[in-house]
């Protein structure tokens, strides 16, 4: 394996999927690219629609009837869409491992947890006996915080409540030490109060294991706690992205604006909320020139017509980029948001 | 679980009970008085109605329905469903020695019909739309549209007749005998009946694997880096085969009613073939002694499929 | 949501990414043409499903104008020209009776479709009405009237229907009667569902509120959303009767001779040396049988696509 020391851990360029339905081509991604360091926490935000659950979907190849249409993810600089399927199938699991969104579903549920965590790591150590694997799972339910881990190796996923769930999905996640993992809404399916304490523990999972993490979600909050950088998306693009502090106090895309504003918060009245206007845009006729611009309050008559691109904006010294024409305009008022 | 099972058996003897009243008062509206039927019509004389009325009192036939259907009833749980009218026989004999033949047919057609279903449905949910999955969709349809008792015709035309291969007809060669040569006499009937129910329960199996395969817990598999074929096996195919168990039980009782069929075309001596004789005969104690034993079968299997569901799925806790 | 934090979700967005995510291409579908209109087109592009629609109308014409078809009388014993192989006079042979095969044949396909069609229909009116009564008035008389039907449904239907045919003795009435009693459980099932779901909606209830009668809710509500499914469990039910009738005749406890039908033509094939030497005798009706029902099951199959196009391909 080639170690390419200056190109980052992962790398999308580009992407774009399809989906074909009755109705026509639904472009889910539509040239989204971004970048992820070895040990990087990134967060993927946008709404339901935005392509960034298919994104991730698409780097292990796991969107079975989109088709990728264009770009390339490279993983340490391998080309995961043209590695043959077995070769594909040694990552999967070992060097790059997935949370999903929903632990009452993402567990077989006639299967104990413990083979279930055993499975992930005799998949990728064929060598390993039955015996260690056993030992290892209930090391790892341990180091997720599972109380009588020995005990909970023998039970069926019904037995466990959500967040046990998703702890144990973690364990499965880690078991082969991975150095990428993708968390597709790790807590939007448990309860609030379990959600900081899942939160607590991928923060704890990924100082242990090193591995750079891909966190998708539609929370701020979330992002806000844990990621390093942050990329928005929107209508399958990406339009804006950089480190959270700089995103967060200086947002330069509108639709980040948006986002911020109508984030309810302690210290604002709630009449002080503001929901972006309309709705997103359809993936089968998306509008021409930028996709936000029916939403816009910035828009003029280039952005029906000219597809702003990502460019670099700020003062440069963290790279932070938007895919805004008029996002200089933004810079000049001062958002309240500020954290 | 103990208390489940109990209230469930409970509950299938009233409707067992329910079943008895029913057929009970079905054949008293039948038709026809059961005293002229056990008299052979070249004995019926001049003369004889007095012996009719004579005989109808004996048999407490002119006693209020009640009655009737408590001794009747009173017999049955005692296992004396009464003689037949044909041959004067204990009708619980008759059908105990055809059981035998029967459930030897159908196991046999069971067994079959599995080791056609699993592994055609398995391929044609996984290879959706591939000619492999529009063979299995042709065949399921065949086999549900071309009545049993045709297809065994045919076979016998071109397996006994005209190939000489395998017997038409009975369950052994008369003075012969052995495994071999019941098993020869088995093969038609089993495979024709096992092909029959393997149709459905094909369409099943790649129904309910088709709904499993788009399962999270098989993304999960994947991510996790499993092959295709333990996606399948390992995960899938466990999950869809859990409800597969309960659709056999449910399905039995559809088999027996091939069974039935089956055994006349190939004059194999089971349940089937006595029930149609005696529907012939109008014997109506055999007919109905089978009607009970048919209703006790599915009862069991109906009560078998609840308990094999909530054994083999450690999500069903049963209370 | 319930908690501090924003939800970026509006329902009908998420409902799309769930499209996307799940890739269940077909419900993407718009409402612009009418449901009846969108059937009819996906039906008629189902070319095994016309297929069989067009062999059915063929064995309807044949049954009605059998009298013109056929040359010789279906009854008329010859016992002059028993068990006769196949000829320019009698094109399909003689029974063992004399009878003209052909002519049999042909007369048979109207007893056969009468028995599928009668009793299908017997069964689709029985199923509709005691669905429509459990879902309607619920309780007790629900838990009842589905209990039965899910019993009836657990018992072979050519069991019940040998049980009853012996003991009433055989009929073409009591055998339309009887299968319409094995059939309508699933009629019942399906037509419970939609009233149940018809129920919840809003305006019945603004309409029950208004004084509507259920059998004003049945006709103008129940019946009109249940009907696609109920003309394509009807249709499957034909050919469930068609087999029934063959069946029993073909034991002898169906149509009785003289009258042809294709089971009791099969009757005679139970003789190794009518199986052997005279394959005439029981080759028509059975492919007769099978031709008919493998074309009702296709234009079942086709209208439950083209009805329900998100369970094609499915179980």
């Amino acid at each position: 394996m080639t170690l390419d020391t200056t190109e980052p851990l992962l790398v999308v360029d580009d992407l774009a999927v399809e989906f074909r339905t009755d109705e026509g081509v639904v472009k889910a991604v539509d040239g989204a690219a971004f970048t992820i360091d070895r040990g990087e926490i990134v967060g993927v935000v946008g709404e339901s629609g935005s392509g960034k659950s298919v994104t991730a979907m698409s780097i292990l190849g796991l969107v079975k009837s989109g088709r990728r249409v264009r770009g390339s993810i490279r993983f340490r600089g391998r080309d995961l869409g043209t590695l043959p399927a077995k070769e594909l199938r040694a990552i999967r699991g070992a060097e790059i491992a997935m949370i999903f969104q929903d632990p009452m579903t993402a567990l077989n549920p006639v299967v104990t947890i413990g083979r279930q965590i055993v499975e992930a790591l005799r998949l990728h150590d064929k060598k390993m006996s039955k015996s260690a694997a056993r030992d290892r799972a209930i090391e790892l339910l341990a180091l997720v915080g599972m109380p009588d881990a020995a005990a909970r190796f023998r039970q069926y996923p019904h037995e466990f409540s959500g967040g046990m769930r998703q702890r144990a999905m973690i364990a499965m996640a880690i078991a082969n030490g991975p150095s990428l993992l993708i968390a597709d809404e790790p807590t939007t399916a448990l309860d609030v109060t379990i959600q900081a304490q899942v939160l607590d523990l991928l923060k704890v999972a990924q100082q242990e294991t090193q591995a750079a993490t891909l966190l998708i979600t539609h929370d701020l909050g979330v992002v806000a706690e844990l990621a390093d950088r942050v990329v928005v998306m929107y209508a399958g693009r990406v339009v804006e992205q950089g480190d959270v502090t700089t995103v967060f106090t200086t947002p330069r895309h509108p639709y980040t604006v948006g986002l911020l504003e109508s984030l309810p918060r302690l210290d604002r009245d709630v009449d002080e909320l503001h929901p972006i206007p309309g709705s997103p845009p359809s993936l089968l006729s998306p509008p021409p020139g930028c996709p936000f611009h029916p939403r816009c309050p910035l828009a003029r008559d280039n952005c029906r017509t000219d597809r702003p691109e990502l460019r670099v904006v700020g003062n440069g010294t963290a790279v932070h980029r938007t895919a805004c024409h008029y996002a200089e305009e933004l810079a000049a008022v001062p958002t309240e948001v500020t954290g | 679980m103990t208390a489940f099972v109990i209230r469930r058996i409970l509950v299938n003897i009233v409707v067992f009970i329910l079943i008895g009243i029913g057929v009970f008062l079905l054949v008293r509206a039948a038709p026809g008085d059961p005293v002229r039927m056990m008299i052979r019509p070249e004995d019926l004389q001049e003369g004889s109605e007095a012996f009719i009325q004579a005989r109808r009192e004996e048999l407490g036939l002119n006693d209020p329905v009640l009655v009737q259907y408590g001794r009747w009833f009173l017999d049955a749980i005692t296992g004396n469903l009464g003689d037949s009218f044909v041959n004067r026989q204990p009708v619980s004999g008759l059908l105990l020695e055809r059981l035998g033949p029967t459930v030897l047919l159908m196991s046999t057609a069971l067994a079959i019909s599995l080791l056609i279903a699993i592994p055609l449905g398995t391929v044609a949910a996984v290879r959706r739309n591939t000619s492999v999955d529009y063979a299995a969709a042709a065949l399921s349809l065949g086999v549900i549209s071309v009545p049993s008792f045709f297809l065994g015709i045919v076979a016998i035309y071109i397996f006994s007749l005209q190939l000489g291969w395998l017997p038409s007809s009975g369950m052994s060669t008369p003075g012969g005998g052995g495994g071999t040569d019941v098993l020869q006499h088995l093969i038609m009937p089993a495979a024709i009946l096992g092909l029959a129910s393997a149709g459905p329960l094909t369409r099943y199996v790649r129904g309910s694997l088709i709904d499993e395969l788009s399962a999270d817990y098989v993304r999960t598999a994947e991510a996790k880096g499993a092959a295709p074929g333990r996606v399948v096996t390992r995960h899938a195919l466990r999950n869809s085969l859990i409800p597969l168990i309960t659709i056999i039980m449910i399905n039995i009782p559809q088999m027996l009613a091939g069974a039935v069929v089956l055994e006349q075309v190939f004059a194999w001596p089971g349940m089937g073939q006595l029930a149609v004789r005696a529907v012939n005969a109008q014997d109506y104690p055999v007919i109905v002694g089978f009607a009970l034993y048919v209703a006790a079968l599915v009862l069991i299997c109906n009560l078998l499929a609840d308990l094999a569901y909530a054994a083999v799925d450690p999500r069903v806790k049963v209370t | 949501m319930s908690d501090l934090r924003p939800s970026l979700d509006t329902p009908e967005v998420a409902a799309a990414e769930e499209v996307v995510a799940t890739e269940t291409t077909a419900a993407v579908r718009s409402q612009r043409r009418s449901p009846l209109g969108m059937a009819a087109r996906r039906f008629r592009r189902n070319k095994i499903a016309v297929g069989g629609g067009v062999f059915l109308l063929l064995i309807l014409l044949l049954a009605v104008f059998a009298p013109l078809i056929a040359q010789q009388s279906p009854t008329a014993v010859d016992l002059g020209a028993i068990r006769r192989a196949p000829s320019g006079e009698h094109w399909l042979g003689t029974d063992a009776s004399g009878r003209d095969v052909f002519a049999r044949l042909v007369y048979a396909a109207r007893v056969s479709l009468l028995v599928g069609i009668f009793a299908a229909l017997l069964a689709v009116l029985l199923g509709t009405v005691v669905g429509a009564v459990a879902g309607l008035f619920g309780g007790w008389l629900d838990t009842v009237l589905m209990r039965t039907a899910d019993m009836m449904l657990s018992f072979p239907s050519i069991v019940i229907l040998i049980v009853l045919a012996g003991i009433l003795g055989p009929s073409i009435p009591i055998l339309i009667v009887s299968i319409a009693i094995t059939t309508w459980p699933t009629t019942a099932r399906l037509v419970r569902g939609v009233t149940l779901a018809v129920r919840e909606r809003e305006y019945l209830h603004a309409a029950r509120v208004a004084g509507a009668s259920r059998g004003w809710m049945l006709r103008k509500h129940i019946v009109p959303a249940a009907m696609g499914q109920i003309v394509v469990v009807g249709t499957i039910s034909v050919a469930g009767a068609i087999l029934a009738e063959a069946v029993l005749s073909f034991l002898g406890l169906g149509v009785q001779p003289p009258q042809a039908s294709w089971g009791n033509m099969l009757n005679d094939a139970q003789s190794l040396t009518v199986i052997q030497s005279m394959p005439w005798l029981w080759l028509p009706p059975g492919l007769a049988i099978a031709a008919t029902v493998l074309a009702v099951n296709f234009v079942g199959d086709g209208l439950r696509d083209a009805v329900d196009p998100r369970q094609s391909g499915r179980s």
